[in-house]
């Protein structure tokens, strides 16, 4: 855990800010107040924060002691994962496929998985313990955790062993292929006031109507309302 | 005689279309034949006496919490089948054509959750501050109604509000290829004095806000937007937070992605880092064409879009005197400047905003014309205080391709027919 030596450090700069702000009170002789605040809330308990603090990073904050490998976690997936995600991580019906999908990014039907599309493995851990199983949140124990996320690897091609122990040492070394891939935000990418006006007269020589939603109307109330492409979630 | 004994409204739009217009077209025409009543039909909605005013009403408190007429029941929040596995997973959306000024009523606002609606009893209720603070600390309800109050008029849009239209036009009408955007009037304090209160470490750089609900929805905020102008809000339009609004607190976020303004907000961490949550990786991240993807786009881009007439909304009057009208909104400031065209973008003409105009809030524009019962091909432009011009959809797949769901803020084309019916269409 990365908090300790943080914590010392900004302790001595608090500290520094302090003395600073001393010196200030006494240079301009201001009489003594509440620096800041409205003195409102409680102090957290050590355990409430424990209680509540689920949350895991790139860099391994937040990861709990434990581990696990792909073949106990090919039987928790059976039981706790597969109704949605398949026996394989293939996905059922239009639930979220979680294996696969390399080199289809570029493609007109991209697959974004754990292996093909995230970034960090410590997303799957977040995720997984703070919302799945879906329905039954934060349930999982921590090798549980460890244990489907090792074999979400397997699936992924990422890790070939399944005897391989994931654990809260050894995590953040397991790197996933896609992390090179995202990018800041460049926008605006497209032409703005700077560029020129808008037209506003004249502005092409026809007009012809090139797409319909007709073509494929899979608007609700329309006889067919499982046809449409694309999701939102 | 039951005064509950009413004739129906016409709902389906898919049902005899052509005879509702040429009906209420012919009721118009009745009276607008002018000068010469005498030879004209009389209208039975005047010469006979109607129930209401000859019985009496309900009394007072008939409904304690009152509910729209039963004559607008047709106005409701709607869902898409088969965007979605689940609907504890999902999004409805809002009747932008059917709404008028720039509020949505409370009980109109979409709904998008990763795990259902959380009923959070608020005696139950606690926020947390943890992390790179001073003092963790933790507040109940009471606690936040305790700090300075503010009140703001914002938009929240979802990043994939009209992300179904990326290939082209599929759904036919504005609520549901632009409706899941709301806007209310937040009662809140803001984020800043809690975190003050807390106590910021040097290194505090982000935070993450975390859901109480059972999807736990989490973010990465950077730390100049939580102190900027982001909000707990406990209050919408006055009243307290719909439960699917995030009851009893939630986090508001002005001009950016609606997935950041957590719901149900139970805690929030103060970091050094971003967390890279599944929600701003595996999903809000933007795919381009080249397989690269964006990441942290948090700013919702300027975009407009024609509410009326629109594919659920018709016109349903004869050539003559029309009102079109719109909505326009940007994540980075307000709209002085809406165009519209009502030939698919050859020519193009002031619209009027009217009502409030206010920072990263829905402005109200309409134009007013004389239809020549022709077919159009309608569009608005938005144009925001930046000089950031509404794209058209081509020039944003140009930059972008066709795989980025998420951010489609591009120009919509409505196709009015002779007949008044509409249709989503794309031009050249």
């Amino acid at each position: 855990m990365l908090k300790f030596p943080e914590g010392i450090a900004v302790r001595c700069a608090a500290a520094a800010t302090v003395l600073a702000g001393l010196f200030m009170a006494q240079a301009l002789a201001e009489p003594s107040k509440p620096s800041k605040g409205f003195g409102l809330g409680r102090a957290a308990t050590v355990e409430e924060v424990q209680a509540w603090d689920i949350d895991v990073r790139p860099d391994g904050q937040g990861l709990p002691k434990g581990k696990g490998n792909a073949a106990k976690g090919e039987a928790i997936f059976a039981a706790k994962c597969a109704i949605c995600h398949g026996d394989f991580a293939e996905g059922v019906d239009r639930w979220p496929v979680l294996a696969g999908g390399v080199d289809t990014l570029k493609s007109d039907d991209p697959v974004k998985t754990v292996g093909s599309y995230w970034p960090y493995l410590s997303t799957a851990y977040d995720y997984i313990y703070r919302a799945m199983p879906y329905g039954n949140a934060q349930t999982l124990k921590p090798n549980e955790v460890y244990s489907i996320i090792a074999y979400l690897l397997l699936m992924n091609d990422i890790i070939e062993d399944e005897e391989f122990e994931l654990s809260d040492e050894n995590f953040t070394t397991v790197r996933l292929p896609n992390e090179k891939n995202f990018i800041d935000d460049p926008r605006p990418d497209t032409p703005t006031l700077k560029d020129g006006e808008p037209c506003m007269k004249d502005c092409k020589p026809e007009v012809k109507v090139t797409k319909r939603a007709r073509v494929l109307d899979v608007t609700p109330k329309n006889e067919d309302e499982n046809a449409g492409r694309g999701a939102i979630d | 005689m039951s005064r509950k004994k009413r004739t129906s409204i016409e709902t389906d739009l898919t049902a005899s279309r052509r005879d509702f217009l040429r009906s209420s077209i012919a009721a118009g025409g009745a009276l607008v034949a002018g000068g010469t009543v005498a030879h004209a039909e009389s209208d039975p909605a005047i010469t006979d006496l109607q129930e209401w005013a000859r019985y009496l009403g309900d009394g007072v408190d008939n409904a304690p919490y009152g509910v729209p007429s039963e004559f607008e029941k047709h106005v409701v929040r709607r869902h898409v089948g088969w965007l979605t596995a689940s609907v504890e997973s999902s999004v409805n959306f809002t009747p932008l054509h059917e709404l008028d000024g720039i509020i949505t009523p409370n009980g109109l606002c979409f709904e998008r959750h990763h795990g259902g609606v959380a009923e959070v009893e608020p005696d139950k209720y606690r926020l947390m501050i943890n992390g790179l603070v001073e003092k963790p600390l933790v507040f109940t309800i009471d606690d936040l109604k305790r700090f300075p109050r503010q009140n703001h008029v914002y938009f929240l849009e979802c990043a994939a509000n009209s992300g179904m239209e990326w290939r082209g036009a599929q759904l036919n009408g504005c609520q549901f290829t632009h409706g899941m955007v709301h806007n209310v009037m937040y009662t809140g304090v803001p984020l800043r004095y809690l975190l003050e209160e807390a106590g910021l470490k040097t290194n505090a750089k982000w935070i993450m806000p975390e859901g109480g609900d059972s999807s736990g929805m989490n973010r990465s905020i950077p730390m100049f937007k939580a102190l900027d102008d982001c909000l707990i809000a406990f209050k919408m339009n006055g009243e307290a937070l719909r439960p699917e609004q995030g009851y009893p607190a939630r986090l508001v976020v002005p001009g950016w992605e609606g997935n950041m303004w957590v719901k149900w907000i139970r805690r929030i961490e103060v970091g050094d880092e971003p967390w890279h949550a599944r929600e701003e990786t595996s999903k809000y991240t933007d795919l381009m064409e080249n397989g690269k993807a964006r990441r942290f786009t948090w700013e919702m881009d300027c975009k407009s879009v024609i509410t009326n007439p629109s594919p659920q909304a018709p016109l349903k009057h004869d050539k003559g005197a029309t009102v079109l009208t719109g909505l326009a909104w940007s994540g980075r400031g307000t709209i002085p400047r809406v165009d519209v065209t009502l030939d698919g973008g050859r020519n193009w003409h002031a619209a009027r905003v009217d009502g409030p105009s206010l920072d990263k809030s829905l402005h109200r524009f309409y134009y007013e014309f004389d239809w020549n019962g022709e077919p159009l091909l309608l569009q608005s432009r938005a144009i925001d205080s930046t000089g950031y011009v509404q794209p058209t959809k081509d020039e944003l797949r140009q930059a972008r391709g066709e795989n980025s769901i998420y951010h489609n803020n591009g120009i919509q084309t409505w196709h009015l027919k002779k007949s008044g019916e509409v249709e989503n269409v794309e031009v050249s």
